[in-house]
């Protein structure tokens, strides 16, 4: 990520996207400011408001536009009566943030001054090409990986300081990498998920028993409670997978790219999986996914990253254009509406 | 799994089958030590030795099970327990079967630290003792250093690790070519792994730190233990706070093998069966730390036995015994894991 952010504010607000660099997607935040108005406002009364206040004045120098992008989400949330947590300095309508995060690897830095709010309650879907950072994101959002600088914050309280057990009963994640133990069954990996809700004397409640019996229901493999997880295939291992994290029984889920290596039938079954466990009990759900047609299907709210920066969210309809797709993907397309649920659809444009 | 609730809301699970074998183990180890007791110049009946053992034998036998016999004995299944349990910690710490302490060089590791001893300073078994257990700690620290970056990665501390040990026996060898003659012939015996003429000085250094290390393991870490086996993301995503836990464990673990050695040398090859050979009978999930225990006590002992009485007058030291079973081992696990293609 070698744009500084100079770089961004040069780019001509709102002007021609064409000429904008394939490498550089700089420009493409601009096109969606319409809650930059709302930023300024919400610095409220909050006991963090000044912290919030200065950060945000130190960034609105910097780069107007990223943290316009922030703003639009969290202008967002508040206006469909998300409960301020004013007492806790918390930004309204979105329990988990990220503000002003480096965040980087060794030396190697991936993003720099990262401003992000998940909206609660909803199903945010992070894309972006490859190397953009988008898991870096994720990872960071679950204390998975330290910020250089800045902090995520959940409920009011910095992710850092929080107890490892109390943080996983609220947060969740399903890695990218998990290794089933040789010769486990599906309901004592499922179990598993029980862990943060144990302890050296309570090893396995009847609650501990309900929850995982009711999450292997949720995914539909309880049928499958006595096999071992290596003789399942791929789709039904990755449905043990969310069945150990919703175990786990926390508000907020975060998924990292969890369809990857399945085939189609199986990446829209543990879509629509997600979506139906987002529409229940009101969890919230992030994941990073590759595919843009389905973050546009089932995203109730799209972050698109490019190079380390957030370059737009919001709504798929109102984010996924045919020159976002072109500034972040670097790849000329159109755009028309999913005659299946007439969410946006990325058509990449034909060989000449 | 089975559970055992209380009215309190108190609950504890096992499994069935895994206590069935560690018990199993457990039973076969102690009448193996018995027959060990019983067998020497002056063979017992085993009724006789469990006789003496619970106070009821004459005090020629009292004498010769008590001071002689019974020290080496307790010391057998102690080693053969801590090397079990740390074989156990190591190897779901780093993921990889191969994850012993003899490969990973921890075990060699405190065997420079006693030669030093032996061959440097000439000491007595208590300083044989601290040399092994600084030997292990510095290598250790010095192995984690280099295979650290970003986190701990299992299969780079197995690669560090072999190069440590290849390195480690040179640095050996040469110290048995610069010793004395006398001293020479002590440390090979040493080196080996030997329980020949073991009293309490040294099984009680070794129970003493048992009785801190196996429980800080066990209640401590047990439970972390078994989510990291899923990867340190899926753990950390649990609420297991990973480096601490595995800091904690790979401490505890470096320490028992350290111990190990200073009470009866570098015994090869336990650390590395056990483990595997208990979790083929529990056919459990998860580092099965107690069944490796069991194991571990009841393959020391048995082969100590094997090494004292098979071959007639020759007495052989026990580390041969294990050599060449945990060698026939290593080779099967490594056809086995080729053909699943694993490596």
């Amino acid at each position: 990520m070698r744009n500084g952010p100079e770089a961004g504010t040069a780019a001509t607000a709102g002007a021609d996207a064409k000429v904008v660099a394939e490498t550089s997607c700089g420009a493409a935040a601009v096109t969606r400011t319409k809650a930059a108005a709302d930023t300024e406002a919400r610095t409220d009364t909050s006991a963090g408001a000044n912290t919030e206040a200065d950060h945000r004045m130190k960034t609105d120098i910097r780069t107007a536009k990223r943290d316009s992008a922030t703003g639009a989400a969290t202008g967002k949330a508040t206006g469909t009566g998300g409960t301020a947590d004013a007492a806790t300095g918390a930004a309204a309508g979105a329990r988990l943030t990220g503000r002003d995060l480096t965040l980087a690897y060794d030396q190697r830095t991936i993003a720099e001054e990262l401003d992000v709010a998940i909206p609660d309650q909803s199903f945010t879907v992070v894309v972006g090409p490859n190397a953009c950072g988008k898991s870096t994101l994720l990872r960071a959002l679950s204390r998975m990986l330290k910020p250089a600088k800045g902090s995520v914050m959940l409920d009011g309280s910095d992710i850092a300081r929080m107890h490892a057990k109390a943080l996983a009963r609220t947060l969740g994640l399903l890695p990218q990498s998990s290794i089933a133990p040789d010769g486990i069954t599906v309901s004592d990996l499922v179990a598993r998920g029980r862990y943060p809700h144990q302890g050296l004397l309570r090893q396995w409640s009847r609650e501990d028993e309900r929850v995982v019996n009711e999450s292997m229901e949720a995914t539909a493999i309880s049928e499958l409670a006595d096999r071992f997880v290596d003789e399942l295939s791929g789709g039904q291992r990755q449905r043990v997978w969310i069945a150990m994290a919703l175990a786990q029984q926390t508000q907020l889920l975060l998924l990292d790219e969890p369809t990857t290596y399945l085939d189609i039938a199986h990446q829209i079954e543990i879509l629509d999986l997600c979506a139906r466990l987002h529409e229940e009990e009101g969890r919230t759900l992030v994941a990073v996914l590759h595919d843009l047609n389905h973050a546009a299907r089932y995203a109730t709210h799209l972050i698109a990253m490019c190079e380390g920066r957030i370059v737009a969210q919001g709504p798929p309809g109102e984010v996924v254009t045919a020159e976002l797709v072109k500034d972040v993907f670097g790849m000329p397309c159109r755009v028309i509406d999913d005659p299946e649920s007439g969410t946006p659809l990325v058509v990449p444009a034909a060989r000449r | 799994m089975s559970v055992i609730r209380t009215g309190a809301g108190l609950s504890v699970t096992y499994r069935p089958r895994a206590l069935l074998v560690g018990g199993a183990c457990l039973v076969l180890a102690l009448v193996a030590a018995v027959f060990a007791i019983g067998s020497g110049e002056y063979p017992m009946a085993p009724a006789d030795v469990v006789r003496t053992l619970v106070g009821q034998g004459d005090p020629a036998d009292a004498f010769i099970v008590q001071e002689l016999r019974l020290p080496r004995t307790v010391t057998a299944l102690l080693v053969g327990t801590a090397l079990g349990l740390c074989g156990a910690v190591f190897q779901a710490v780093v993921r990889n079967p191969l994850g012993s302490p003899d490969i990973l060089g921890f075990t060699n590791g405190a065997a420079t630290g006693a030669l030093v001893v032996i061959v440097v300073a000439g000491g007595g078994s208590a300083f044989l003792a601290g040399g092994a257990v600084l030997g292990a700690v510095v290598v250790s620290g010095l192995i984690y250093a280099l295979a650290w970056k970003r986190g701990m990665h299992g299969y780079r501390l197995v690669l560090v690790g072999v190069g440590a040990t290849a390195i480690l026996t040179g640095v050996n060898s040469y110290l048995i070519t610069r010793a004395q003659i006398t001293e020479a012939s002590r440390a090979v015996l040493w080196m080996t792994g030997s329980l020949d003429g073991r009293g309490w000085s040294n099984a009680l250094p070794l129970l003493a730190g048992m009785a801190v290390l196996v429980p800080l393991v066990l209640f401590g870490c047990a439970r972390a233990l078994r989510m990291m086996e899923m990867g340190d993301d899926a753990a950390y995503a649990l609420g297991v706070r990973v480096e601490r836990t595995r800091l904690a464990l790979l401490g505890a673990g470096v320490l028992l093998v350290a111990l190990s050695a200073a009470a009866a040398g570098p015994v090869s090859f336990v650390a590395l069966t056990a483990p595997q050979l208990a979790r083929r009978l529990t056919k459990a999930p998860g580092p099965n730390l107690v069944p490796a225990m069991c194991m571990g006590a009841v393959l020391l002992v048995t082969a100590d036995l094997v090494a004292q009485r098979a071959f007639g007058d020759h007495q052989l030291p026990v580390g041969v015994i294990t050599g060449v079973l945990g060698g026939g081992y290593l080779v099967w696990l490594l056809a086995t894991e080729r053909r699943a293609g694993r490596i």
